[in-house]
């Protein structure tokens, strides 16, 4: 090398490229991360961080695993370089593990942990559990809590994975070895797995149109602050390549989004004022390197910095500054339940305790920052196309056409594959700013978040402030229960508003009190906007309740275990919102799975801590509860299915799957209800033109509301193949090409459908690819007949969950059902140092049916790897942690032994029994842990995270109190 | 436009250096994080960049007679699989717990140093080895000892004309050595100390402590030295060490109170780990048990 530096400071560099010889030009600092996806197109390496600290991009360098946003593409030169879609058996039996095993979830970190995995086995070949742990150490994953993938690169260790295409076939067809009888219930590998373990699915930063131009946001630093913006034209002028420099004047509609109908109120662009650090001024639009040359300290903003309200006590103060002109008091929203009296209750109680407790801002951490492209259709433009990655289509869709004050019909959303989610991409980020520079430039445009961006400006799980009070009788059933909780909104909305109502439904825990009165607020602040965070405040208020529950034990003298399982709610009990608990609840059962665990670690606890002073063991336990779906609200999802006439079954769902693996369960779902195995579908997923409406990837619902609605949109088919083939219920179908057969006993029936009429036309279709092989296609002309406009038979599939509006006092029925749990905590703590290790983990969940248990298992995985960094290390600082090294998430190397007990308590209004599970995974774990803390130490803790000077100087104050 | 620098030569690499105002580029583990966080509020400019990647007098780990030479380009990983003496054990120690794999595989020791980050991984060893860094300009080669090089947070003796070249570490006179680290941060992999302490431990023919060097990181602008202590364990057995270690040894220590710890738990966690090291160093002369 090194090449003479040629047109604009590129340096031409050559390397070996997945074996094959490459040279190319580019900017030689450069990323070659960057490179890689810019120039060469191989986006399967994805950018998390550019820090370092993510590992997502991570490739092979001279057989080295090395972080690709830290080498500078001259470094390239000269080099061996190999990426997530290199070719080879090792690289094959681990895709194939990954699948097996379900380690793979969203998807983003699976190129990194492929490649840091391969890294491993090529150069050792007997690696134990600590050697895996070492080689994925710098790999964030926020999905599975990487108990699959630990488990997926031992099996390639061991050597029992195969690599062919038939083992693939397999987990898809016969993952028992034998042809599927029936889908539910079996551990089908993901059917959008292989373009993940490929590197070849898309993500929101993957693709967009090769003329899309570059936008990035200007933010404020400022988190609160009037501003005026100067000459803005002679910038524009004075800086090649930018196009359009947009401010709120240039939002065509109502320059505001948010949840609720009511409470839209943040800016797409601020308006001259901002309430919090990260809030967008303005977007530059042009090309790629003029807007990354932009210096936002030479643009002409004059700032007028205003003393920042943060965090509750400010915002609650006697005159505190509204965040809000019409909100005089900063609290946005009040919830309130109340039954029986709790006066009475607490009096009737032999024992009370009471506590206030802290709970930080929490970061979701998905290692896909936020990303995507719009696209004008049409001169005018007639349309705006948004691809992004996200939780809730048909949001987007409603927000983005109020932004460009059109009609729905002119706004069309295209989910790409979605990097995680966890609630932080139900509210839209990049999609109205992308929907409007498209509108005002009429060219394609596309985004792509840095990493501090994503956390500075995108929601956050609430800080909570708890005070609650619980008393119990002799025998430890509870008498009464009361809440106070105030939650940190930030500067919008946002989700607030389900929060405060959520929290005083499940307050008290999933137990049977008679005398509750829980009460929140959702109080705005000029801190980063919270929202939706997997259990929407439930998690803060488990931490309190759980703790009041062994408060109580401990006074009465009882088992933390029997207390819970006294209290917990079961068949026929009425919740204290007054439903009768009809069908599934199977709390006690959870309760009952874990008890021989919890004995024995109780005497093992025991024994452990006789012989060792210093590093104290202890074991906690705690329950939840989590209502699936909408609180009280309407909120159906539809599904499609097609048949045409080449015999082309089609799959048209509109649930988004962020990685929990709703495409999967809902094929499962779908393919029972209809009679023909999953593989037989092709799936059409989330897009608004194609897919009806099937709500938000939320509230742990999809497995529920859209399971139900996939579930009759077989039926629906089914019926009407067999009225066709005049066949009764317990025909079996299997379809071949046009032949579509119907056996019925003895009797046999083939129909041809290409030669049945089409019934009718399908309005649009398309297709993102047949899911087993293909990449999601995501080129700008989607819509193309994909060979669907002949259908000759549908099946349409509609379930709203049945519940009812909440009276002043929360009493109704805000569910149609409930997700149950039981966890218990094993926990070391060094009691020099005040460090905590999790050990292990037991967890019994109840989740109706496991449509699929690897699908279930990791979400459970998951939920409980971000309840330990709840518990232990996460905390949001605005202005101070907002990347991924000073925001801390735990490492593989943080992880406890989980055990899993799926309990199956039926639920009759779901599809084959099944409930949701997505957010009841995380909400027992740190309750857990803090009771499995104070377990071995004394130490009540009532403010998480557990940081080590926290515990240490608790540990201190316990010490001087003896 | 950012002009970048990669020479294949140290002689090239000094001009440059002797002309240019640029930033020092090995691994790029530091230079593009810093690079990701100003750019994400807006400052998107940059230094130029000498990349110094292709300098192959800066590589490699060697015997050079009365110290070991660590090349300036020495990776955490390629020290970690160096054949080296037990003195290097603590370093070690530390280049496994610096980020993870892949920082490992491209950070390199000397840009640790030269970052000056207070929580540098490899500094309190450095300290603990009583290293010297070799510095080159294009008109001048000197040495300076680690403790000096340090000058105050992300401060170095390093000028603007000169290079890392490389690590000096002096050989112990006795061969009854132990060197040891110990990291304490809030999650495993990839984290940030919230304090360390590296130390060497010589033993002398009378099994007694004849020699130690100390070093605490994380709990001042640079890392300190255990100066007193490491007089007073002089003499001492190796088992009773461990409870000589009192609060004013570390005294002179400022740590502050940011995100990752207080400064009141920081004194109190260096002192747990001083004690602790030196238990376990003593554990290691334990006659073996049959």
């Amino acid at each position: 090398m090194q090449g003479k530096p040629t047109a604009a400071g590129a340096v031409e560099v050559s390397f070996t490229l997945n074996g094959s010889p490459r040279h190319l030009a580019n900017a030689p600092f450069v990323s070659l991360a960057e490179t890689l996806r810019s120039e060469l197109g191989l986006t399967g390496t994805k950018i998390g961080c550019e820090a370092g600290d993510c590992g997502a991009c991570t490739v092979l360098l001279n057989d080295r695993q090395v972080c690709a946003c830290l080498v500078p593409t001259a470094q390239a030169d000269g080099a061996k370089i190999e990426t997530v879609e290199v070719s080879g058996a090792l690289a094959d039996r681990l895709r194939c593990a990954f699948l097996k095993h379900g380690a793979a979830q969203c998807g983003i970190c699976t190129p990194g942990m492929l490649m840091a995995a391969s890294d491993l086995l090529a150069r050792c070949a007997a690696p134990q559990r600590p050697d895996v742990e070492d080689a994925i150490g710098g790999v964030l994953c926020r999905c599975t809590g990487y108990i699959k993938i630990v488990e997926a690169v031992l099996e390639v260790a061991g050597g029992a994975m195969g690599s062919d295409p038939t083992a693939r076939r397999t987990m898809h067809d016969r993952p028992g070895g034998e042809p599927l009888a029936h889908a539910v219930g079996t551990r089908l590998a993901r059917v959008d797995g292989w373009p993940k373990v490929t590197g070849s699915d898309r993500f929101g930063a993957d693709a967009a149109p090769a003329d899309a131009l570059w936008m990035r946001v200007v933010r404020s630093p400022h988190a609160r602050a009037r501003f005026t913006l100067g000459d803005l034209e002679t910038v524009k002028a004075d800086t090649p390549g930018l196009v359009a420099i947009l401010t709120a004047k240039d939002v065509p509609g109502e320059n505001s989004f948010g949840i609720f109908p009511n409470m839209k109120d943040q800016p797409v662009l601020a308006p001259g004022v901002v309430r919090f650090r990260g809030e967008a001024v303005l977007a530059l639009v042009g090309s790629r390197a003029a807007v990354e040359g932009v210096f936002d300290g030479e643009l002409p903003i004059t700032w007028r910095p205003q003393q920042a309200v943060s965090g509750l006590a400010a915002a609650l103060a006697e005159g505190a500054a509204p965040i809000h002109a019409h909100v005089a008091d900063n609290v946005l929203t009040r919830g309130n339940l109340r039954c029986g009296d709790v006066t009475v209750g607490h009096c009737v109680g032999n024992a009370t305790a009471e506590g206030r407790f802290e709970t930080a801002f929490v970061e979701h951490a998905y290692i896909e920052p936020e990303a995507g492209f719009a696209v004008p259709v049409g001169a005018g433009p007639d349309r705006i196309e948004v691809t992004a990655c996200t939780q809730a289509p048909y949001m987007d869709l409603e927000e983005t056409a109020r932004v460009l004050g059109v009609d729905q019909s002119r706004v069309r959303i295209r989910p790409t594959a979605c990097g995680g989610g966890f609630g932080g991409k139900l509210d839209v980020s990049v999609q109205p700013l992308l929907a409007v520079a498209a509108w005002v430039t009429k060219r394609p445009v596309r985004i792509v978040y840095t990493r501090t961006e994503s956390m500075a400006s995108t929601t956050k799980r609430h800080p909570a402030s708890i005070w609650a009070k619980a008393s119990a009788d002799r025998a430890g059933r509870l008498t009464a229960f009361e809440m106070q909780a105030d939650f940190n909104t930030g500067a919008y909305a946002s989700w607030g508003p389900t929060v405060a109502n959520r929290v005083p439904v499940h307050g008290a825990g999933p137990y049977k009190v008679a005398n509750v009165w829980n009460r929140t607020r959702a109080v705005y602040t000029n801190d980063t906007p919270a929202g939706a965070f997997r259990g929407f405040g439930i998690p803060q208020a488990a931490i309190a309740n759980e703790t009041l529950l062994d408060d109580l034990a401990e006074q009465l003298g009882l088992d933390r275990w029997a207390i819970r399982r006294i209290n917990a709610l079961d068949h026929g009990d009425r919740t204290y919102s007054g439903q009768l608990l009809e069908h599934s609840a199977g709390l006690p059962q959870c309760l009952d799975a874990l008890k021989a665990d919890w004995d024995a670690a109780l005497t093992r606890v025991a024994a452990h801590n006789a012989a060792q002073p210093r590093k104290r063991r202890g074991v906690g336990i705690a329950c939840m509860w989590y209502g699936c779906g909408n609180t009280s609200l309407s909120n159906p999802s539809s599904m499609r299915i097609t048949l045409t006439r080449d015999g082309t079954l089609t799959f048209f769902n509109g649930a988004v799957d962020i990685g929990q693996g709703s495409s999967t369960v809902l094929a499962q779902i779908a393919a029972d209800a209809l009679g023909l195995p999953p593989c037989a579908f092709r799936m059409v997923v989330g897009d608004t033109d194609l897919t009806a409406d099937a709500g938000k990837t939320s509230a742990s619902r999809q497995t529920f509301v859209s399971g139900n609605a996939a579930r009759l949109a077989g039926e629906d088919l089914r019926r009407k193949i067999l009225a066709l083939a005049n066949a009764g219920p317990d025909a079996n179908l299997s379809l071949d090409g046009p032949r579509l057969t119907i056996c019925d006993g003895e009797a046999s029936r083939v129909v041809d459908l290409s030669l049945i009429p089409a019934e009718r036309n399908a309005r649009q279709t398309g297709s993102r690819g047949h899911p087993y092989t293909e990449p999601r296609v995501l080129d700008v002309a989607l819509t193309r007949n994909c060979g669907m406009t002949d259908v000759v038979l549908e099946g349409l599939g509609t379930w709203d969950p049945p519940t009812t509006g909440l009276d002043a006092n929360g009493q109704g029925i805000p569910y149609a059902t409930y997700g149950f749990a039981a966890q218990m905590a094993e926990v070391e703590v060094d009691t020099a140092l005040g460090t905590v290790k999790v050990l292990d983990i037991v967890a019994a969940h109840d989740v109706g049916r496991a449509i699929n248990p690897t699908l279930v298992e990791g979400q459970i995985h998951g939920g409980i790897a971000q309840g330990l960094g709840l518990a232990l290390m996460e905390e949001f600082i605005p202005g101070r942690t907002e990347n991924l090294h000073d925001y801390l998430i735990p490492t593989v190397g943080d992880m406890p032994r989980i055990k899993s007990f799926l309990i199956e308590d039926p639920e009759l209004t779901g599809p084959y029994g099944a409930k949701g599970v997505g957010e009841p995974a995380l909400i027992a774990t740190a309750p857990a842990i803090l009771g499995a803390i104070r377990h071995a130490t004394g130490v009540r803790v009532t403010r998480v995270p557990v940081l080590p000077h926290r515990l240490w100087e608790a540990l201190q104050h316990e010490e001087a109190a003896q | 436009m950012l002009t970048y620098h990669r020479p294949a030569t140290l002689q090239e690499a000094l001009a440059i250096r002797a002309e240019c105002d640029v930033t020092v580029l090995a691994g790029g583990t530091d230079v593009y994080p810093a690079k990701a966080a100003r750019s994400a509020w807006g400052d998107m400019r940059h230094q130029d960049v000498l990349d110094i990647s292709r300098l192959g007098e800066l590589r490699g780990i060697a015997d050079a007679g009365w110290h070991w030479r660590i090349g300036a380009l020495t990776t955490w990983s390629e020290l970690i699989v160096a054949e080296l003496p037990a003195l290097f054990d603590g370093l070690k120690l530390a280049a496994r717990e610096v980020g993870g794999a892949q920082i490992q595989n491209r950070g390199t020791i000397a840009g640790n140093l030269c970052t000056g980050s207070p929580a540098g991984d490899g500094q309190p060893n450095l300290l603990a080895l009583d290293a010297q860094i070799e510095l080159m300009s294009a008109s001048a080669r000197r040495r300076v000892p680690v403790r000096e090089f340090l000058v105050g947070y992300r401060q170095t003796a390093c000028r603007a004309d000169e290079i890392v070249t490389a690590i000096l570490a002096p050989k112990p006179s006795s061969v009854n050595v132990r060197s040891h680290f110990l990291k304490l941060g809030a999650r495993r992999y990839l984290v940030i100390s919230i304090a360390m302490v590296a130390g060497l431990v010589e033993i002398g023919t009378d099994g007694r402590i004849a020699k130690t060097r100390l070093a605490v990181g994380a709990c001042s602008a640079v890392p300190e030295r255990l100066l007193a202590l490491e007089t007073a364990l002089v003499g001492a057995a190796p088992s009773a060490a461990a409870d000589m270690v009192t609060a004013e040894h570390l005294a002179h220590l400022t740590p502050i109170d940011d995100i990752r710890a207080s400064a009141r738990y920081r004194r109190h966690a260096a002192l747990t780990l001083v004690r602790d090291l030196l238990a376990q160093i003593a554990a290691t002369f334990e006659p073996r048990v049959a």
